[in-house]
């Protein structure tokens, strides 16, 4: 029947319209006048009497809070985590990049916290402006030094800010995703939460063995 | 008095907002009748295939999640399975179970977006476009968990894939399981029942079969012409043939043909990850010995598998070294696209852009 179509797709959208919305409100969210007073700390009665003109703004929805997105721990940002006590310089990372966006120069006869004799690291040039996030330099580093980051809020209107540099490789706040980092997600840990962040001991999948344990491996066993 | 007319030309595209991306017809009008088309394409054209050349095995994933970036997950299949199969590596069942799910999450979320558009197309603006992303928005963010990264996923590697998905993946994955077949059947709802749709889209852009087996149109748009011909069934790469799954076919081969098979195939498709939540086992989810510089013997291998467009293969030649000597990539995109001006001529403006847009093609696999 003509007609009865109409009827059928006006359902469908009658369905939709009940369903509460799914946009994700970002960077901020607009503030209900109840939830404004709230944040005020006043009853909403008191807020419209007390602060007039903030509870006309909230009621003309002009009020808004910064909201973050959410995002799983293995989210892939485009800010990375290094641990420079980890890192020998071996580059590793650099070598498999698929565009050769890494450059590292080092000289040697560093000493690591973590891992022993090292490179010393002068330049470690991340250019994320060509970096596509895939992840290929984390799984390559053997000594879990680097990570992917959790943030992507890292736009400019320079393509010279978007290196990342050495300086702010050490700079940067640790928040790891747990992309390739099986560790951390068996440490439930989320960079999304304000927990604390890990340190370098907690960043690896094995810790540095004491020098009775190195003994034991290397001279008892012969 | 009859008035005097000739035909005239119009240029469509490239920077047209309903060509699908970057791609340009030039079509030759009588009044509102379309009488010539000629399709001119390679504006996103990046070299993929060159540029597969100088990188690992491992590293041409990322490049492959670029082609079609509508179904990076079958893209990456294609490549790891051709991979596999030149280097002789045994995949790690957990693995393939994973890589199964995830490219059938991929072949509904691929399916969606080529029913939203086709309401889109018609003119519906906006809304029910919408009803179809917000449910693929359910899949990607499903993607995120497991790979962390929603379109340029690069999850699978050679052996496997590369990580096991978490915990809260199989809870999330669980929920969207129980919601996703009622979306599908408002889809159809909205889709199959409106007289207006119906008209616009029966017996327009009708292709013959014998012509599509011809021309190497492979896909939803075959079964559309009543070809039973779904590599899953015929060559069941993976797990395939461990899965019962029906191939819904229509005779037509007209524009709402092609979408109604694209609805029933995301049925087949919650089938299928049904059956594969069940099957999968606990396990390494690629083997140890893979290393991270695949050096495959000298040879070549070629392997096709269903995406959600048609038949994709990648064809690796190699010559023991650490990358492909030669990579070329059959894509069904491009191969769709070729009986384009068959399907047009003789079809009205309006109806131009659904028929295009029916044949569900991605430019940047058309030109890569
Ligand atoms: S994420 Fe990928 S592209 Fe970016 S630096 Fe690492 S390997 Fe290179
Ligand atoms: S970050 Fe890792 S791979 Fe890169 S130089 Fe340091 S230790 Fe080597």
């Amino acid at each position: 029947m003509i007609g009865f179509g109409l009827i059928k797709g006006m359902r469908v959208t009658m369905r939709n319209f009940l369903r509460s919305p799914v946009t994700e409100q970002y960077p901020d969210r607009r503030v209900s006048p109840i939830e404004a007073a709230k944040m005020a700390g006043l009853n909403p009665v008191a807020f419209a009497i007390r602060k007039p003109a903030e509870a006309f703004k909230a009621a003309t929805g002009m009020t808004s809070v910064p909201v973050k997105v959410k995002q799983t721990p293995r989210f892939r940002g485009n800010e990375f985590a290094w641990y420079e006590e980890r890192c020998t310089g071996c580059a590793s990372c650099a070598k498999y990049c698929p565009l050769g966006i890494i450059k590292i120069v080092t000289h040697p006869g560093g000493i690591d916290v973590q891992e022993g004799e090292s490179y010393a690291i002068d330049v470690f040039d991340i250019d994320i402006g060509r970096c596509m996030f895939c992840g290929l330099c984390v799984e390559a580093c053997p000594y879990d030094a680097l990570h992917m980051g959790s943030q992507f809020e890292r736009s400019s209107y320079v393509r010279a800010d978007l290196v990342i540099t050495v300086d702010q490789l050490k700079a940067n706040m640790k928040r790891p995703s747990s992309w390739f980092r099986p560790q951390f997600e068996g440490m439930k840990y989320s960079p999304f939460e304000d927990k604390a962040m890990p340190e370098h001991k907690d960043a690896g999948r094995h810790e540095k063995p004491l020098p009775g344990q190195l003994t034991e491996k290397w001279v008892k066993e012969r | 008095m009859t008035l005097q007319t000739e035909p005239i030309s119009i240029n469509f595209g490239p920077q047209h907002p309903s060509t699908h991306g970057v791609f340009r017809m030039r079509v030759t009008f009588d009044g509102e009748l379309i009488v010539d088309v000629e399709p001119v394409f390679g504006y996103l054209h990046r070299g993929s295939e060159k540029l597969a050349e100088e990188r690992t095995y491992t590293q041409v994933v990322t490049l492959t999640d670029r082609m079609d970036y509508v179904a990076s997950m079958t893209n990456n299949q294609a490549y790891i399975l051709s991979v596999e199969k030149l280097a002789g590596i045994v995949p790690e069942p957990r693995g393939v179970w994973l890589r199964m799910i995830a490219a059938e999450l991929q072949r509904i979320a691929s399916h969606l977006v080529a029913t939203g558009f086709l309401i889109q197309d018609l003119g519906a603006l906006g809304t029910p476009l919408m009803y179809a992303m917000r449910e693929r928005e359910k899949i990607l963010d499903l993607f995120e968990m497991m790979c962390g990264a929603r379109i340029t996923n690069s999850y699978l590697r050679p052996g496997g894939v590369f990580a096991d998905a978490p915990d809260y993946f199989w809870q999330a994955l669980r929920q969207f399981m129980d919601d996703i077949p009622g979306q599908v059947d408002e889809m159809e709802e909205l889709l199959g029942s409106s007289e207006i749709i119906l008209q616009r889209t029966k017996s327009v852009a009708v292709l013959k079969p014998g012509d599509m087996v011809n021309a190497g149109i492979t896909g939803p748009m075959l079964r559309a012409g009543g070809v039973d011909w779904d590599l899953r069934h015929r060559n069941s790469y993976d797990y395939y043939d461990r899965v019962q799954f029906d191939r819904p076919l229509h005779h037509a081969s007209d524009n709402f043909a092609r979408y109604w098979v694209r609805i029933q195939e995301m049925r087949e498709s919650i089938k299928i990850v049904e059956q594969c939540i069940k099957a999968i086992e606990p396990g390494p989810v690629r083997p140890k010995s893979v290393p991270f510089l695949v050096r495959p013997p000298k040879g070549d291998s070629y392997v096709g598998i269903e995406c959600p467009k048609g038949e994709l293969g990648f064809y690796l030649v190699s010559d023991g070294g650490v990358s492909p000597y030669r990579c070329h990539v059959r894509a069904p995109s491009l191969m769709n696209l070729t009986l384009l001006k068959e399907m047009l001529v003789g079809t009205y403006m309006a109806d131009m852009f659904v028929s295009f847009g029916s044949t569900d093609i991605n430019m940047g696999e058309v030109d890569r």
